[in-house]
């Protein structure tokens, strides 16, 4: 079996799908974030793009799930690790070598960054042939692999390294420096180290743990003068071992091969996302693997959370609130309503967040749920920077709102979030129900977070949650989301008295 | 190579100071002490508080072993006084001659290190002088000890070893290195070589080294060659540099040690002489291990008052077996702080090693010295005084270990009687089932009362006399408290009323007191 991609099945390069951009409902989600936190230190693999590629296909998806739950073998995943880190060596090697001029320096980076391509793919090898693969994927790569390094040129490769490089340790000379500017260099001779007998004659004041003395001399990746005339002359003195060096380098100058560096790459698609999720793991938060329907909208999600609060949260030692939702048919649409900081917008936010992750073929913030495929995550937020022209923001609440209307589709899903705020209730209880009722039409899944209160009884299709507060301290947040009519002014009530501001609570303040 | 003056094993490694050192320092008078016995040498005033507030930790046999080198001090201070001097003059190396500042590179240590040790040797030599002459004359085995190794560790021919290799890490002929290959071809792993046989510059190069090799000659207007060169040479001796630099180190805190402990015996000889001049006594005190209950002593005075006044001190006797708790009730200006300042002193000085300001004094030693003082602060804010002070105690709480001694000076005052009595009972009751030893001195009579001596056979009283008169004495007197303290006696003293009118107010207080001492669990 050949090996293409542990990404996507069937043998269509991977690369020409990626996008250069991230979709448009990112910043809305605060998956930047979420994937600015993934792939730091990642650089390297220039990962982003991978993420940016969210274009859900149950193959893909059942593809992904294979592999992540190979992965689940803490094992393979240690093992897998450790192999990024040889290569991520190598490559660091290898930058070396393309900074020095001086040839012997950079055969020898070279070798060096050879040898750790062998061990680490020959240990890479091992541990694959041991672990028990499910995954279509990573059976064809251990497949690929296993023949690669039984080829006579991987051992050829790899023993020609090793002998050189035992042959450079070995290497070993004296340098007497005059004072006079002039050194010479010899093969090594046996000799007294000076240091160890100073140790002892002081022996006697020892006492406690020495102070330590650091000398930094300037390291540039070149030598300098002297160094390079020390190292002709041990190349001199040496001729045989660095002729054979030469020449190794010419035969091996091209060594890596391209399926391994595709696996290097879309291996860490995996490996950083499971070390992402694995630090809210650790505190009690749950993923699973979600159920991906394309019929049914009777979607759901048990304990799920905002994943880039949480970050937040988990960081700072907080605990994270976890949410529930679910649709029974007809339910379609969430409008989300309730007191300010209540957690509406993070619920918002979790239910996008689930459907790209779903979407993806990754585990999902919850203890189970079930997740639609979509085709599309539409979402538009109330943002700062409108807020300068009133007039100008309301027009582009509605030509946005058009648009997603236009493009959306009944596998879409539509997140709203405070649009038209910024006009008189009339205007924006008639434009609610409008949109509301093309929604409804379209049949599509959507979060509607709004203070009209109206919108949460609109229709069958519609469910009100409501955000809560604690009721004997309405300070406390509680940023739980409940099934729950919306209360109109009870809880606008709870937020005047928490200020001082009822009527009552007025009337003896002002003593009138 | 040990000192061992404070410890018959150990050199003397100052630990962190006490949590509460500021805390004892104040309820203790300390720095008074301390001032007295540092004479404004501030290194000799951190280096005694440093060993004094360590000492809580010393066992009896270390306290004893103190003792009998203080007793060398007495008899011979100038010895003591001379061997701290050379100590100093060890330790003042350091700070001398311009490689201070000794830059960036190994030859600056080396260089630096090579006079340094130079200095040193001549120090040590002195020192071992010293040793040689005196060593007769002292009966403790610290410093017979001492004496001992300084003859034996640091002989003439050993001095003089040390000289030879000095003289060869200057490199006159040159540095011989050896490397290996490491990253990138980098030469890695510099080691210096000392070479066996001793040769001149040209016969080493050209001559008996037949050692077949490749020599270069920098032009001698090649700058960077130098350079490079040079830095090629630091890297060779940065490994002997180092171990050279390490072994000044260690010599000077040979040095540094030595100094540290004996300043705490010069302080001790301060101490005596400025005491001794005033005639106040001075005794060797009898510590017993921390399990049993003793404080017996005669005597006892405020060594920190007796040194800033100028009359001589009033000292009391007192003699507790098996009591755990020490309740002093009396007349306000009646001497009680000063009794249980006197009682931490001693505590103190007798674990340091050093005499107490009595003539007699035993007691058991403790792991741990706190104290729990009423603290004069803004009396307006009183809620938030007294959150202060349960504030306090529980960091003395969770600072404690058994057999620890406390000192409470009208704690829990800044409420009202009955609550605060209640809460000092119920903390004192705690305390005592964990063995901890108390000094409690209150006012509250509800709660001084309700330790009955003939129920709580592990309590005793001590009370500020008070005569018939209403004149102070300033003497402490086993005895139960009294419903008053005679606040009555300064106010009137202060505002000068008759004392006719005294005797009328009297018996109402006396009631008043008794009545609300009826919220206490034990019947009188």
């Amino acid at each position: 079996m050949t090996f293409y991609s542990i990404l996507f099945p069937g043998s269509e390069d991977p690369l020409a799908r990626e996008a250069a951009e991230a979709p448009e409902f990112f910043k809305d989600m605060n998956l930047h974030q979420v994937i600015d936190a993934i792939t730091v230190g990642k650089d390297i693999y220039n990962l982003k793009p991978l993420f940016y590629t969210c274009v859900p296909d149950t193959d893909v998806i059942a593809y992904r799930h294979e592999v992540l739950r190979d992965l689940e073998d803490e094992e393979l995943l240690k093992n897998l690790k450790s192999f990024a880190q040889e290569m991520t060596t190598m490559r660091d090697y290898l930058t070396q070598a393309s900074k020095v001029t001086d040839d012997r320096q950079k055969q020898r980076w070279f070798l060096d960054a050879v040898g750790i391509f062998c061990a680490g793919i020959d240990q890479l090898a091992r541990d694959l042939a041991l672990a028990k693969l499910n995954s279509v994927a990573l059976s064809a790569f251990r497949d690929y692999l296993s023949a690669y390094v039984g080829s006579s040129s991987f051992k050829a490769l790899a023993s020609e390294t090793r002998k050189l490089q035992t042959d450079l340790e070995s290497v070993r000379y004296s340098t007497l420096i005059l004072g006079s500017g002039t050194f010479k260099v010899t093969k090594y001779k046996e000799g007294l180290n000076y240091s160890a007998e100073i140790e002892r004659t002081f022996e006697k004041f020892k006492q406690g743990a020495p102070k330590a003395y650091q000398y930094q001399f300037p390291s540039l990746p070149h030598l300098n003068v002297v160094e390079a005339k020390v190292l002709e002359f041990v190349t001199q003195l040496y001729p045989e071992i660095f002729a054979n060096l030469s020449a190794y380098c010419a035969r091996y100058a091209n060594y890596e091969e391209k399926p391994i560096q595709i696996f290097e790459r879309e291996i860490q698609f995996y490996i950083s996302y499971l070390d992402y999720i694995e630090a809210f793991r650790r505190t009690g938060l749950k993923f699973c693997y979600p159920k991906i329907t394309t019929d049914s909208k009777e979607i759901y999600c048990d304990g799920g959370f905002d994943i880039a609060l949480a970050s937040r949260l988990v960081a700072e030692g907080h605990s994270v609130v976890c949410n529930d939702f679910y649709f029974k048919d007809p339910e379609r649409i969430f409008v989300v309503t309730g007191p300010n900081q209540g957690g509406k917008t993070t619920f918002s936010r979790q239910f996008g967040q689930a459907h790209y992750l779903a979407g993806m073929g990754f585990l999902v913030p919850g203890r189970a749920a079930r997740i639609h495929l979509f085709d599309y995550i539409m979402t538009h937020y109330e943002r700062d920077e409108y807020m300068t022209n009133l007039q100008g923001k309301l027009q582009d609440d509605v030509v946005r709102i058009h648009e997603i209307l236009e493009r959306a589709t009944p596998s879409s899903i539509i997140i709203l979030n405070e649009i038209f705020s910024s006009t008189a209730l009339q205007d924006a209880l008639f434009l609610s129900k409008r949109v509301m009722q093309r929604i409804v039409d379209l049949d599509a899944l959507c979060v509607w977070v709004t203070f009209v209160d109206e919108l949460a009884s609109y229709s069958e299709k519609v469910v009100s949650m409501v955000s809560t507060v604690v009721p004997d301290n309405p300070a406390i947040r509680t940023f739980r989301v409940f099934r729950k009519p919306a209360e109109g002014v009870a809880y606008a009530l709870t937020i005047a008295e928490k200020y001082g501001l009822t009527y009552d609570r007025l009337k003896d303040r002002l003593s009138l | 190579m040990k000192v061992c003056l404070l410890h018959p094993e150990n050199n003397f490694v100052a630990p962190p100071l006490p949590w509460n050192e500021r805390a004892l320092a104040q309820d203790l008078g300390l720095d008074t002490v301390f001032g007295v016995m540092a004479q404004r040498d501030k290194f000799l005033f951190s280096a005694i508080r440093d060993v004094v507030l360590a000492s809580l930790t010393t066992d009896v046999d270390t306290i004893l072993y103190r003792q009998s080198v203080l007793q060398d001090c007495l008899k011979h201070p100038t010895v003591v006084r001379e061997l701290y001097a050379i100590a100093v003059k060890g330790v003042e190396c350091e700070n001398k001659g311009y490689w201070a500042f000794f830059g960036k590179y190994p030859t600056g240590l080396l260089n630096r290190s090579l006079e340094l040790i130079n200095m040193l040797v001549d120090v040590l030599r002195k020192l071992r002088h010293l040793a040689e002459k005196q060593a007769q004359g002292v009966d403790s085995d610290g410093f017979r000890n001492l004496f001992a190794r300084l003859k034996t560790e640091l002989s003439e021919e050993y001095l003089r070893d040390i000289h030879t290799h000095l003289k060869d890490l200057r490199f006159i002929d040159g540095t011989l290195i050896t490397a290996k290959l490491g990253e990138g071809n980098r030469g890695t792993d510099y080691v210096l070589q000392k070479s066996p046989v001793k040769r001149s510059r040209l016969q080493r190069l050209f001559g008996l080294d037949k050692q077949p090799g490749f020599t270069f000659r920098l032009h001698p207007r090649d700058q960077r060659g130098a350079k490079a060169l040079g830095e090629y040479n630091e890297k060779g001796i940065t490994q002997t540099a180092t171990v050279l630099g390490q072994s000044a180190d260690y010599i000077l805190s040979f040095f540094k040690t030595l100094r540290t402990e004996l300043a705490f015996y010069v302080g001790c000889l301060n101490l005596h002489e400025a005491l001794t001049s005033k005639k106040e006594p001075v005794c060797f005190p009898i510590p017993v291990k921390a399990e049993e209950r003793q404080h017996t002593f005669t005597e006892l005075y405020d060594v920190g008052l007796a040194l800033s006044v100028r009359p001589k001190v009033i000292g009391n006797d007192f003699k507790a077996e098996h009591k755990e708790l020490v309740i002093i009730t009396g007349a306000n200006g009646g001497g009680k702080s000063t009794f249980l300042r006197s009682v931490g002193l001693g505590q103190l000085m007798m674990q340091s090693g050093m005499f107490v300001g009595a003539t007699s004094f035993t007691a058991n030693i403790c792991p741990n010295l706190l104290t729990h003082y009423r603290r004069e602060e803004d009396e307006t804010m009183r809620s938030g005084k007294f959150d202060e002070e349960l504030q306090r105690m529980s960091e003395i709480v969770a600072h404690l270990a058994p057999n620890s001694l406390l000192l409470f000076n009208e704690s829990f005052a800044a409420t009202n009687e009955r609550e605060g009595s209640e809460i000092a009972r119920q903390i004192v009751c705690a305390l005592l089932e964990r063995g901890i030893k108390l000094f409690f001195v209150s006012h509250q009579y509800t709660f001084t009362s309700g330790f009955d001596a003939k129920e709580w056979d592990n309590v005793t009283f001590l009370r500020a006399e008070r005569k018939e008169d209403g004149t102070r004495t300033f003497k402490l007197i086993q005895a139960e408290p009294l419903r008053t303290s005679y606040g009555e006696d300064l106010y009137n003293k202060i505002f000068e009323v008759s004392s006719s009118a005294e005797a009328a107010t009297e018996p109402e207080l006396a009631v008043g007191t008794g009545s609300r001492s009826s919220g206490f669990g034990k019947p009188e």
